[in-house]
């Protein structure tokens, strides 16, 4: 069936800000599926609040909204647009809960609009637990196989508590409908743990409702990925195995594909129980994902749940297989069947069959548990992980190898070297499923523990357990050899061992093993990704390496840049240097080069076959990254590797690349080391006459003391070469340093301790320039809401300034080019300033692309990372003005007075981490950043663009109702005026007896309320937090009092955290907030696209 | 559980192809000297089904596939009494079973069968090969003390080449037997056997079925002796051209309008008896992922492929046939290859591949019922 021709334009929701459980894959599917629709000749109208994804850049759609995504702003886009129809099925449950609430709401009924990809009776049949039960009863009567988990489907806690007896006892499993990944859901094991689990579920959940399960603890998961067209063909794209047994959620399981302990039968069984409820739910053009339960004792099959969208999953198949699951999907919708759309890999053969693989591919979670050191490791069914590694490899030993070491992350891969400890410790410890369990598991068996007894412990399939022990005795034969001969070295290689685990066993150095290997002639070859099995010719070049026989890496004759991705996202390095990377790619080909993209992320746009000249989807390490260069030199001329782009992990190869002969384009190491050693870059900033906080480099506590009792406390101390804040604190006195130093002893062990001068009330400033030797390009400035000492990557910030002037622009653009000058910066460089008083501070500059880029690259509408591509590979800031790239005349410091004014807004995961106790995490801010992703609000003025940052990152800023105001006393002569706007705007006050005292002597009249501490009053008069999570508070303004760990706001932000109130932690974000109340009642809020906005500035920079 | 590394692990062993090129590995299964065609299947599950499906005799079997063994053998699965490949190809075979159904592990099963195989080769550059050069002709030679090159390479020249090659009757039954219907029997089918595989008859069972699996040397007068209400040709090995007889013995089902169902060499046969010409394919279609369309109903089905032979018949018109018109019903979209054929005027029909699976989906499965409403039609 051909496409329909009744669609000419179809609006795509996207997914919103990254966060845990809905991350950068759905960028990658988004931005697939936006392209094929376009490509289709029909309008495409896209909202996204994310500024940091590449569906978002102006190209990808023909009308892009960076607004709120809620129901609110989808219907104005729509009234603005009308659209003849909506796609909900790719910005994951973001987009698939707002489309559901939209036809709720008639929306769509009234203004014609059809809901494509999935309709509305299959959401609901996919999604509501009890329906879905429905579908594999019905299945099941039908084909004999598949059957639900037993449970009860509970709305109440009596219900709950009920529940489990009707299931026979504890354990349960407890799963809140509707929400994403998992949030929300546990094993309960005793009543108290029920109580607790299943009371924030019900809360979380949009429908008050919660599941109760048996427990399938320990069995085998596997997930299928299946595809159906409207003419009800089905194809399985992938299977999945989870390495972790039943328990621990998908996404922060280790994952492999294809499933490699089942038999064709059993395998046959989940495809035919597959099938039959992509049928039965009703996907009629689209994908969907099932998970399943298996029994290893006896093959018994549970379907968990199935998403009727895409997904995580669907992300990580595609790139798993090479069929782009997304692409496909949106071809789908939009009336095309499986047969008629090629297969991209081969381009004979069609999409309507299912890949065969002749590699393994491993996933692997990432976590940020060191950033949150309260929250409660354990993993369970609510995922938790930040980010994710996969690499590909001919065995999965190979390819589990790889991914570990791809994470990126001290002690991630296995180690030989260290004594493992005790074997009874090591094998209860490796009962609970951890962040890096399977190193448990490793030093385990290197303890002497036995398969049966990893088994018994872990339930982790007797397979997999095999394959860790050839990998632990390949590791003892490595150590018992003689000499490091050729068979031990290729066959140690060919289970993935790096030159440095190998160097680790032999007491040797990486490097000696390297040359040992290469002259051996030991080197990998590179395979392609190729959906068939090697069947078919592949046209895609989609690499990984194998320590095997032939590569297929073909000569080219252009000359090539390969460019070094972020790999995992993490925080503090996320989809912002991805969207970097990608744009550097896209620039360098229209510029006449071959692109070569490296990359681990699963999740990217990068790691789309389709973004590269070639992809290379292997670990972001030196020998990894040197192999490839080594290939791709065989393979023709190679103009230089970019590093500045992909963050701190490209960054950080930068110098070992360039000492090993490789060249760099850009920025040289040696000025990377430059603005990153302190000493350099304080004479850098002395040469060009700009002040810095005091500061100094510690290698010792008593070095580290005297250099603050110099400076004088408060000081921020940090670890140096640190991305994203890890570690940094402020500190008030010399015990705390003390206690600073004790706690951070491992990141210091191989960095000095960075001190700095504490400024205090100093506005914080954020600058993103190229440099091109000889000419600034002032990209952008941003000034943040929160005072420095907020972490930049958590604070909001505005863009252009709204309270600096001409002459603060002027020192800025001054300060910025003496810096860049002085660094040698030939690219992009980011610069840190604190305005405190009327001086300018340099707090640190980065020669690197920065988070913020495609934030200032969208908000003034000029794509600087493709320009900063351009300039490290020799294109100067004058050449890309007169080909357009960039404007003729001015920079982002010079934008037009009526310019738009963009906020970004960071987003927090507090609400993913809880405890050991159970209990919320504290969501205060400071210098270390936890934020996972950010928001863009963009409007003509701040009050309506702040308002919609705050929309699309925690939900609508209240225009009347109560607000809770209680502040630490440095902050409560800031808070007299906006807490009057309040008052004025008709909002009740609410305050402890404090702060009530202060605004009642101010003239504000407050309410009175109880402490949390003081209890529920003798006439039954609730606290605080009892009227917070009674749902009678509307907004709360808690800024944090000291620096202990368990502050006393604890349980109020906690609490609004729980039931989803805003909640502003700074006086800067509660004037803001006033701002942005005042301009939402003044009503009338519109929506722009950035096309539009584009528009605009160009034609005001043109007058 | 045991992680012991098995004996044969580290001898030497080297695959050697006919055009010289040559892959050295690690012995497999049994250690010795083999030869046969060397094909590629590209199945991730089944390889239990594909070592025992009698079409694979005298065929090496190269899995694409690098994991092979972990799940171990079990008694159930097996498609035929024994394993026919003549050699076995695998990159990282499993070192212990895992599976609640396994039994015994694969290595011991080779070894116990003596089918000798490699393990360790680049089997992707050996796939590649094959998929560029076509299919040929393989020798595996394993052992402490191997000949040289050019001795290996001679004795792989000197074996036969399957064109030409007549060997259903190696693989076929000797002696009828009855697969009983399960359930109520509604119909008696005469199956001839070319190398069927064990899942056929089941299929046919299940839906009330009795199935008499005959010889392949079978007559028109053993066929109608049983008392058929339909006739069933099997899947087997060989190139069809040689099939002279199993065609003779389709004609004369074709001339008493019995209902007619065939599955692979089996559409190869009535192919034959149609008038139309069969050939070579490059390379095969082995796997268990090959979309085909059903051309009355333009549905795809994913099935399972595993045949070196083809029918020549045009895609796109109907042809006039001494048993009236046929046309072509089913096509692989890979590559056009004819995967079913079906007369207009009468009850015959065929598949080039296999849908009683095993391995592989069961999208084809309808297959079944269609031969039932055949004879059901007949009946009325």
């Amino acid at each position: 069936m051909p496409k329909r021709s009744d669609i000419q334009s179809v609006l795509v929701i996207g997914s919103g800000p990254i966060v845990i459980g809905q991350a950068a894959e759905f960028d990658y599917s988004g931005t697939q599926a936006c392209r094929v629709l376009k490509a289709e000749g029909l309008r495409v109208i896209l909202i996204n609040s994310n500024p940091a994804t590449i569906m978002t850049d102006p190209e990808i759609a023909d009308a892009t909204y960076v607004e709120p995504i809620t129901p609110e702003f989808v219907e104005k886009i729509i009234a603005k647009e009308r659209p003849d129809a909506l796609l909900p099925t790719l910005g994951g449950q973001t987009a698939l809960n707002t489309a559901i609430s939209m036809h709720e709401q008639g929306v769509l009924e009234k203004y014609g609009v059809e809901l494509i990809g999935a309709n509305v009776e299959a959401i609901h049949k996919g999604e509501d637990r009890d329906l879905f039960k429905g579908v594999v009863a019905a299945v099941h009567a039908r084909i004999g196989h598949g059957e639900s988990a037993r449970s009860v489907i509970c709305h109440s806690m009596d219900e709950v508590l009920a529940g489990v007896d009707t299931l026979g006892g504890y354990p349960v499993v407890v799963r809140p409908s509707f929400t994403m990944g998992g949030a929300g859901s546990g094993f309960a094991h005793d009543e108290e743990e029920l109580r607790r689990i299943a009371g924030q579920g019900l809360t979380l959940s949009p429908t008050t409702e919660v599941l109760l399960e048996e427990s399938i603890l320990g069995w085998k998961e596997y997930e299928l990925e299946l595809m159906r067209d409207r003419h009800d063909n089905v194809v399985v794209v992938c299977s999945i195995e989870n390495f972790d047994p039943m328990g621990v959620h998908t996404g922060d399981s280790i994952t492999v594909a294809p499933a490699m302990t089942l038999t064709d039968r059993e395998y046959q069984t989940l495809r035919d129980v597959g099938i039959a409820i992509i049928r039965e739910v009703g996907v009629d053009t689209g994908g969907c994902n099932i998970q399943f339960a298996v029994n290893p004792v006896d093959g018994r099959i549970i379907v968990i749940e199935m998403n009727p969208r895409v997904s995580r999953s669907s992300a990580l198949a595609s790139k798993a297989t090479g069929f782009p699951i997304a692409k496909i999907a949106a071809r789908l919708a939009v009336g095309y069947t499986l047969d008629e759309i090629p297969n991209d890999i081969t381009e004979k053969t069609p999409a309507s069959f299912e890949p065969t693989l002749d590699y393994v591919v491993v996933k692997v979670p990432r976590f940020a548990f060191e950033k949150f050191p309260a929250a409660d490791a354990t993993l369970t069914t609510t995922m938790k992980s930040v980010g994710e590694a996969m690499a590909i490899g001919r065995n999965f030993p190979e390819a589990l190898n790889k991914a570990l070491r791809s994470l990126e992350k001290k002690g991630s891969a296995f180690d030989f070297t260290a004594a493992p400890g005790d074997r009874a410790a090591l094998l209860a410890k490796a009962q609970v499923p951890t962040d890096g369990r399977i190193n448990t598991v490793m030093a385990a068996i290197r303890a002497g523990a036995g398969p049966e007894e990893v088994y018994e412990a872990t339930k982790i399939d007797p397979w997999f357990v095999d394959q860790l022990f050839l990998i632990k005795e390949t590791a003892d034969e490595i150590a018992a050899a003689g000499e490091l001969g050729p068979q031990i070295l290729a066959d140690a290689k060919r289970l993935g061992f790096s030159d440095a685990q190998i160097a680790g066993i032999r007491g040797l150095g990486e490097d000696v093993v390297r040359e040992v290997r290469h002259a051996l002639g030991i080197r990998p070859v590179y395979k392609t990704v190729d959906t068939c099995a090697a069947e078919f010719a592949a046209r895609t070049p989609y690499f990984y390496s194998s320590y095997d026989e032939e590569n297929e890496v073909a000569p080219r004759s252009k000359p090539a840049v390969i460019i070094l991705g972020s790999g995992p996202n993490r925080i503090g390095q996320g989809i912002e240097f991805d969207y970097s990377c990608v744009h550097a790619s896209f620039a360098l080909s229209q510029a006449g080069f071959e692109t070569v993209m490296v990359n681990c992320n699963p999740e990217t746009v990068s790691t789309d076959y389709d973004t590269s000249d070639r992809l290379y989807f292997e670990p972001l390490t030196l020998e990894d990254v040197l192999e490839i260069v080594h290939a791709e030199q065989q393979a023709g001329p190679v103009a230089g590797v970019l590093v500045q782009l992909g963050g701190q992990t490209p960054l950080g190869l930068a110098q070992a690349l360039k000492d090993n002969g490789v060249p760099i384009a850009g920025t040289s190491p040696e000025a990377i080391d430059l603005a990153e050693e302190r000493g350099a870059f304080g004479r850098v900033l002395a040469e060009a006459g700009l002040p810095a906080p005091k500061y100094g480099t510690a290698f010792s506590f008593d070095e580290a003391k005297t250099i603050a009792a110099e400076i004088g406390y408060p000081v921020m101390v940090r670890p140096s070469y640190v991305l994203g804040g890890r570690g940094m604190e402020i500190v008030y006195d010399e015990a705390s340093l003390a206690g600073y130093l004790t706690r951070h002893a491992g990141l210091i062990s191989e960095h000095p301790v960075l001190i700095d001068r504490f400024l205090d009330d100093a506005i914080e400033i954020d600058v993103d320039a190229l440099y091109d030797g000889h000419e600034l390009y002032l990209g952008g400035v941003m000034e943040h809401i929160e005072e420095a000492g907020i972490h930049s990557g958590d604070s909001a910030c505005a863009l252009p300034p709204i309270t600096l002037g001409g002459y603060d622009i002027k020192r800025l653009r001054a300060s910025t080019e003496a810096i860049a000058r002085g660094v040698g910066v030939r690219g992009l460089i980011n610069i840190q300033f604190a305005m405190a008083g009327d001086i300018l501070y340099v707090l640190e500059a980065n020669p690197r692309a920065s988070r913020t880029v495609p934030f200032t690259s969208k908000a003034t509408a000029v794509p600087l990372a493709k320009a900063a591509a351009r300039i490290s590979l020799g294109a100067t800031v004058a050449e890309l003005r007169a080909e357009g790239m960039l404007p003729a005349t001015g920079d982002g410091g010079t934008l037009p007075l009526d310019a738009p004014i963009s906020v970004k807004e960071a987003v927090m995961p507090w609400s993913r981490f809880r405890d050991a106790a159970g209990q919320g995490v504290d969501t205060v801010l400071g210098p270390e950043m936890r934020s996972t992703g950010e928001v863009m609000g963009i409007d003509t003025v701040f009050g309506t663009a702040y308002a919609k940052s705050q929309s699309g990152a925690y939900g609508a800023l209240p225009t009347k109702g109560r607000a809770f105001v209680s502040v630490a006393n440095r902050d409560k002569r800031s808070m007299i005026f906006p807490a009057r706007e309040l008052v004025a705007h008709g909002f009740e006050l609410l305050a402890t007896s404090g702060t009530a005292e202060v605004l009642r002597r101010n003239g504000i009249n407050a309410t009175v309320v109880r402490k949390h501490s003081e209890g529920e009053g003798p006439h039954g008069e609730k606290t605080i937090v009892q009227l917070i999570h009674d749902g009678q508070v509307d907004l709360i303004v808690n800024t944090p009092y000291g620096t202990g760990g368990r502050l006393d706001g604890y349980d109020i932000r906690t609490a609004a955290i729980t039931r989803a109130i805003p909640c502003l932690t700074t006086v800067q974000a509660l004037a803001a907030a006033v701002q942005g109340i005042e301009a939402m009642s003044r009503g009338d809020v519109g929506v722009r696209s950035l096309q539009e906005h584009a528009e605009h500035l160009t034609a005001a920079r043109a007058e | 559980m045991t992680t012991s590394t098995r004996g044969t692990a580290k001898v030497p062993a080297v695959l050697v192809l006919e055009d010289g090129r040559s892959f050295r590995g690690r012995a497999y299964g049994a250690v010795g000297e083999t030869f046969g065609e060397a094909v590629f299947s590209t199945g991730m599950t089944g390889y239990q089904e594909t070592l025992t499906d009698p079409s694979y005799h005298r065929q090496v079997v190269v899995m694409t596939a690098p994991h092979i063994g972990n799940t171990g053998v079990n008694d159930e699965d097996p498609e035929s009494q024994r394993i026919w490949v003549s050699g076995f190809v695998v990159r990282d075979p499993a070192r212990i079973p895992s599976n609640w159904r396994s039994v015994r592990s694969l290595d011991d099963e080779l070894v116990a069968q003596r089918v000798v195989g490699i393990s360790g080769i680049d089997t992707r550059a050996l796939t590649r090969h094959l998929r560029e050069r076509g299919a040929m002709r393989v020798g595996i030679f394993s052992g402490e003390a191997l000949p040289d090159e050019g001795t290996m390479l001679a004795k792989v020249r000197q074996t036969p080449e399957m064109q030409g090659a007549d060997l259903s009757a190696e693989v076929a039954t000797k002696e009828p037997y009855v697969v009983p219907a399960i359930g109520t029997k509604k119909f008696t089918v005469a199956a001839i056997d070319l190398g069927i595989k064990g899942m056929t008859p089941h299929r046919m069972a299940e839906r009330g079925i009795e199935v008499h699996v005959l010889p392949a040397t079978a007559t028109a007068e053993d066929v109608y002796a049983v008392g058929p209400d339909g006739v069933f040709f099997s899947n087997g090995p060989g190139d069809p051209s040689t099939a002279d007889h199993p065609v003779s013995v389709m004609r004369s089902v074709l001339e008493r309008r019995t209902p007619l169902f065939g599955i692979c060499f089996g559409n190869q046969i009535l192919g034959r008896a149609l008038g139309f010409g069969t050939y070579k394919l490059k390379y095969g279609h082995r796997g268990i992922n090959q979309p085909v369309q059903d051309r009355t109903t333009g549905k795809v089905e994913v099935t399972a492929h595993n045949h070196g032979f083809a029918v020549d018949a045009p895609l796109d018109s109907v042809s006039d046939t001494p048993y009236g018109r046929a046309e072509v019903s089913h096509v692989c979209l890979n590559d056009n290859v004819v995967e079913g054929l079906h007369l207009l005027d009468q009850p015959a029909f065929s598949v080039q591949y296999h849908p009683e699976a095993a391995a592989g989906p069961h999208d084809a499965a309808y297959l079944f019922d269609r031969f039932v409403s055949l004879m059901e039609g007949q009946r009325a």
